[in-house]
């Protein structure tokens, strides 16, 4: 089980509170992580990375156990905390944005 | 008895301001998407109570809201959560996905070099004159999108990019297509306008598209100040009755065109500045036109502190200051393109809202103003619905 965290806008949009929780079967990615998110709320699709070339947005950033993932390959395993949900996965707007 | 919505887009959520067809008491309801910047918002002249909305960040790019109630509640059209497809088939999450179809191409960039088309978002939706689920968007960069399922996907009309678009370049706010008009007597002929490229009309409903510039000049903006295309446009008006007669407030110059843009003749006149945004036809009138005249390209102010609409009851030529209710000192708001519009109550009502916040209002055709707000966020549109 994955915890996300996301921030408050696409909360809103997804019409959620606080964390999210996904069941991931495979590899725990940021692919796999944002591919499942996606799969549950459609109206995501396209706020954190792009419809077609699937590239994380200019202004967001993954953070996970107090490392910037965002520019780590979409294929890198995420660190073990977060496949087991120990640690949630943040997904933020950069402070650059707004 | 008849009442009046006005949607007015701002920088930092959307609201909706209701009235009586007297439209001295309002009722302000808002802020709607807080913290997003809601470039325009546009109601169904089909169904009033469709509305669609263009929601937009930085962070998150596009997202296209629906209204079915009037603005009661929205949502993403076709995106509940848990549902990845239709039953009919057709991938969830689609609303918000703008892609260029075709070979992207280039066109000219700020410094004059080409550079590949790249969304970034909505500036116009403008709903279709007899299908509720019909809707154009007006994008940046420059193209325009159709969808026939009420917002759910996108296609464009691609052949647009076609009419010289490797020569379009940005204006200040980004190379956008901002207007959007529908001739109500001829359904398949469509005339858009984009900053910086100028007016083009299909007469096929979008599979072809020519150039509508002849008679603009853009001295100090192009290098051929003739040119097809390139003009700074900054938005274009017709009144339903007559949609021969087109007005255009350009970069410089109040423009008229008198056979469906084959042509434009300048018609600034007495203004004190011929700079400006927005420009609206009087409802009723369709020789009465507004504009709002700001300084210069460099200063973006009203000139000399005083906020003045200008009306022409002649067509343009003669202009005439409105000052009662609005500021005349130390004013040095803005009034975007998209942020003018009329009623259709028998007394023609008049809006406006500016980028210090405030939306004004005239229940007599300008006469004389006043402010429904004070203090939004800079406005970005303002439209409205006279609901009978």
């Amino acid at each position: 089980m994955i915890r996300v965290v996301l921030p408050a806008h696409l909360r809103t949009l997804a019409r959620v509170d606080g964390e999210i929780k996904l069941d991931i079967e495979g590899p725990v990615t940021q692919r796999s992580v944002l591919d499942a998110l996606e799969a549950r709320y459609p109206m995501l699709r396209g706020t954190i990375r792009d419809h077609v070339t699937l590239k994380r947005r200019a202004f967001i950033r993954f953070f996970a156990c107090e490392q910037d993932l965002s520019n780590e390959s979409p294929d890198t395993l995420l660190p073990d905390t977060i496949a087991t949900g120990a640690e949630p996965f943040l997904i933020i707007g950069a402070m650059a944005g707004g | 008895m008849s009442t009046v919505r006005v949607l007015v887009g701002t920088r930092k959520g959307a609201f909706l301001l209701s009235s009586d067809g007297k439209r001295k008491r309002w009722d302000v309801s808002g802020p709607l998407f807080t913290g997003w910047e809601m470039y325009h918002l546009k109601g169904s002249p089909a169904d009033p109570n469709r509305i669609y909305a263009s929601q937009t960040s930085g962070w998150f790019g596009q997202i296209i809201q629906r209204s079915d109630d009037g603005g009661k509640t929205w949502h993403q059209p076709g995106t509940p959560p848990g549902e990845t497809m239709t039953p009919e088939g057709t991938p969830k999450g689609e609303s918000n996905k703008f892609v260029y179809e075709g070979e992207v191409g280039k066109h000219l960039w700020y410094d004059g070099t080409p550079h590949p088309w790249e969304f970034k978002r909505v500036w116009h939706l403008e709903p279709s004159l007899t299908d509720p689920d019909t809707v154009y968007a007006g994008v940046e960069d420059a193209a325009l999108f159709r969808s026939t399922d009420g917002g759910q996907t996108w296609h464009e009309l691609s052949a647009l990019r076609s009419a010289k678009g490797n020569l379009w370049q940005p204006g200040a706010g980004g190379m956008c297509l901002h207007t959007i008009m529908q001739d109500p007597n001829h359904p398949e002929r469509i005339f858009i306008a984009i900053s910086a490229a100028g007016v083009f009309r299909t007469d096929d409903r979008g599979k072809t598209w020519r150039p509508m510039n002849r008679g603009l000049k853009s001295q100090y903006e192009l290098p051929d100040p003739d040119a097809e295309v390139g003009h700074c446009v900054h938005r274009i008006a017709m009144h339903p009755s007559r949609p021969n007669v087109l007005f255009m407030q350009k970069h410089w110059d109040v423009m008229r065109s008198d056979d469906a843009g084959e042509s434009w003749h300048e018609v600034s006149g007495n203004l004190p500045t011929d700079f400006g945004f927005p420009i609206d036809v009087h409802a009723h009138e369709p020789n009465t036109v507004y504009v709002i005249p700001i300084k210069s390209d460099s200063e973006h102010i009203p000139p000399d502190g005083k906020l003045r609409v200008y009306r022409s009851r002649t067509g343009g030529n003669e202009w005439e200051p409105l000052t009662k209710g609005l500021p005349q000192r130390d004013c040095y708001v803005n009034v975007l393109r998209d942020a003018m519009a009329v009623d259709s109550l028998d007394s023609c009502g008049v809006y406006f809202g500016t980028t210090g916040g405030q939306v004004y209002a005239s229940a007599n055709g300008g006469d004389s103003w006043t402010a429904i707000v004070h203090d939004l966020p800079a406005v970005l549109s303002v439209e409205v619905q006279t609901l009978r």
